[in-house]
């Protein structure tokens, strides 16, 4: 297994940003969602965050919400997801998985940690779990020696990004704007300073998502941000695309044009 | 005069949310980081607000002049027969400005949103109720509104989408998942977190992340305090059980709240059984779900043995939501609330029973909790006393009534 610390040293050592893709498990397929995900870190990404498909997304835009729909029509279960993050995992690559926090309640929060670690998992990133609801989900992250990012927003204030920051291993998500997930036009402007912001109060890598999907974007965010996250942009290649083959291929052009952003 | 002490209640056992809003283990927030400040900002200005003579004033004067507050008990002797011979008395809030208890926690949320220095409504609607309470109280305050309905209860209600456009009010339907409330409300979080700077939600229900579960009954909290007095003035005692229908909990909190402190009245709330707890096809969120967390608090769910929301069912589109709010889900462990099933027909039956023996058309949310006091009523038997919160009237569901009895 790969964690972290490693990927970001590594990124640092050649004066680059880390390119992180997101996919949900189950999507298109479940193996189709392994095939992309390996394309992915064959082209360039060196963090791969896999989604827990649920039936409740509420922080998801339409793209994100379509796959992750797919996915739960495909009867993908936590199982499957621990399968998916096994067989992205063997690339080398570090793999977090994205979920809601209720599925990892249900299921049972150490019992989660300890499959997900055996999986070969790095960490988790959990987009509802605040600071002060986060307390047990850190103990058993901690126990099975797994990262736990959470996020901050623009609208943060400094004792929020404190509080955050401090609960956070692996690096710190900045979510670039106020809004869903999903590719947008241009990047916010608030993203640099939410990460200059970021910074006074932790020494962690942080990361920007939240509208990136094209080279030149990851191109901007890499000038200030220790990471580049994109989600939508990936998913939309796979929806577009008329067979998997085809999708698996757009993932891996995408990967490659973003790669050659985080790079500079 | 409402006072400061009518909307809280002081800390009756314990259910002071504080300012983590716990309720023992249920409530907190669950959301993306983006919307704690605006939660921050809510609890702030309600706290103060809450206090405020001049924000009191302004509450009461609206509920007064406006909602058409108090609203009376009526005493429902024919109906009573049918219950047992009980003693029957319904809090009339289907005799509110636009027929149901949500008008009350409307217009204090609007009164917030302008104390917010916000311009731009949002909410949420499953029957149609609070969306029609929430575009008639823009309306009145001159606030942009846009309300977040599913595509089934946008079908099933169409005589309340129509009433909250001509309030001009912008209905979005909502196309995804279920269809109805539970989705309604992920879509309205997504607007919010994207506009959060010039728009309030308000929400409808006591659920969802702190403070809402807290504010909502706070406004709600006045059917209670009033049908409290006037049972009292009207038979010289407490009634023996208070009944309400629960689906996200609002309109049974409200006439619970101010009872919770007088052990010797049992208060029972009715949940939506649909065809059935065997069918599958149910709303028993706190009778058949498990402990989890949807729409940013902890609470009883319909919900998979993988935290997967289970759709729920019911003829009534108000109680057809797979969550509750995590007040009741603590009166519930504490044992100080009970609640119970009612199958669509037995409500369908109640409605019926209500309209034929007393001359009103209950909604068909209310028309659970009737079909509780039914039970109930040949339960205590003739020296029982119940009080029942008619939540709201039947018109909006007069197409569900004809298709339901081929009228």
């Amino acid at each position: 297994m790969t964690n972290l610390q490693t990927v970001f040293e590594k990124a640092r050592a050649d004066q680059r940003a880390a390119l992180v893709g997101y996919l949900p498990a189950g999507f298109p397929t479940k193996d189709g969602a392994v095939a992309a995900a390996t394309a992915m870190v064959e082209a360039g990404c060196d963090v791969i965050e896999i989604g827990l498909p649920y039936s409740d997304p509420l922080m998801d835009g339409p793209t994100i919400q379509d796959a992750v729909h797919r996915a739960l029509t495909n009867g993908t279960r936590i199982a499957d997801v621990l399968r998916t993050v096994e067989g992205v995992a063997r690339t080398g690559a570090a793999v977090l998985v994205m979920t809601y926090w209720n599925p990892v309640d249900r299921y049972g929060a150490e019992r989660f940690a300890r499959g997900l670690a055996d999986a070969g998992g790095a960490g988790t990133i959990t987009p509802d779990l605040t600071p002060e609801e986060a307390g047990p989900w850190r103990e058993c992250s901690a126990a099975a020696g797994l990262d736990t990012v959470f996020l901050v927003a623009p609208s943060s204030t400094g004792e929020r990004i404190k509080a955050v920051t401090d609960r956070c291993s692996g690096f710190v998500y900045a979510a670039s704007l106020m809004g869903v997930t999903g590719a947008r036009e241009s990047v916010s402007v608030a993203a640099e300073g939410l990460v200059k912001r970021c910074r006074e109060h932790t020494s962690l890598p942080v990361c920007v998502g939240l509208g990136v999907g094209t080279g030149a974007q990851a191109a901007e965010v890499a000038g200030y941000a220790d990471g580049v996250i994109v989600g939508s942009a990936f998913i939309r290649r796979l929806l577009d695309a008329p067979d998997e083959a085809a999708g698996v291929a757009g993932v891996r052009e995408l990967a490659a044009e973003l790669s050659a952003g985080v790079r500079g | 005069m409402i006072t400061a002490a009518d909307l809280s209640g002081g800390d009756v056992h314990g259910d002071d949310p504080g300012t983590a809003g716990r309720f023992g283990v249920f409530g907190g927030r669950f959301v993306p980081e983006a919307l704690i400040p605006a939660l921050d900002e809510v609890a702030k200005v309600y706290a103060e607000a809450k206090t405020d003579p001049a924000f009191l004033s302004e509450f009461d004067h609206l509920l007064r002049t406006y909602a058409g507050r108090p609203t009376t008990i009526t005493e429902v002797r024919r109906f009573g027969e049918a219950a047992g011979g009980a003693r029957v008395l319904l809090k009339r809030e289907d005799l509110t400005h636009t027929g149901a208890h949500k008008i009350n926690n409307v217009l204090g949320q609007a009164l917030l949103t302008r104390r917010l220095g916000k311009t731009r409504v949002i909410a949420e609607t499953g029957a149609g109720q609070h969306g029609v309470a929430t575009a008639t109280a823009c309306a009145l305050l001159g606030l942009e509104c846009v309300i977040y309905m599913g595509e089934v209860d946008c079908e099933r209600q169409a005589l309340n989408v129509a009433r909250m456009k001509l309030l001009g009010a912008r209905v979005v339907p909502v196309g995804n998942g279920s269809r109805t409330l539970k989705d309604a409300i992920n879509e309205a979080f997504r607007d919010w977190v994207t506009n959060v700077d010039s728009t309030h939600y308000l929400f409808g229900t006591v659920a969802g992340p702190h403070p809402f579960p807290e504010i909502v009954r706070d406004f709600a909290r006045i059917i209670g305090v009033e049908a409290r007095r006037q049972v009292l003035e009207l038979t010289g005692r407490l009634p023996d059980a208070v009944a309400a229908a629960v689906g996200g909990g609002s309109n049974a909190i409200g006439i619970f709240h101010a009872f919770i402190g007088d052990q010797d009245v049992a208060l029972h709330g009715y949940e939506a059984a649909g065809h059935g707890v065997a069918s599958g096809e149910h709303a028993c969120t706190l009778t058949e779900g498990s402990v989890g967390v949807l729409h940013g608090s902890r609470t009883y769910v319909l919900q998979d043995e993988e935290g997967q929301t289970i759709e729920s069912h019911s003829i009534s589109a108000g109680l057809d939501y797979p969550g509750v709010g995590p007040e009741h889900a603590w009166l519930k462990d504490s044992g100080r609330a009970t609640y119970h099933g009612i199958t669509d027909d037995e409500a369908m039956e109640a409605f019926s029973v209500l309209a034929r023996t007393e001359g009103i058309i209950p909604a068909i949310e209310s028309a659970h909790a009737l079909a509780g006091t039914l039970k109930l009523g040949r339960e205590l038997g003739p020296e029982a006393t119940i009080l029942v919160n008619l939540s709201g009237r039947g018109d909006k569901d007069m197409g569900t009534a004809m298709k339901y009895f081929n009228l």
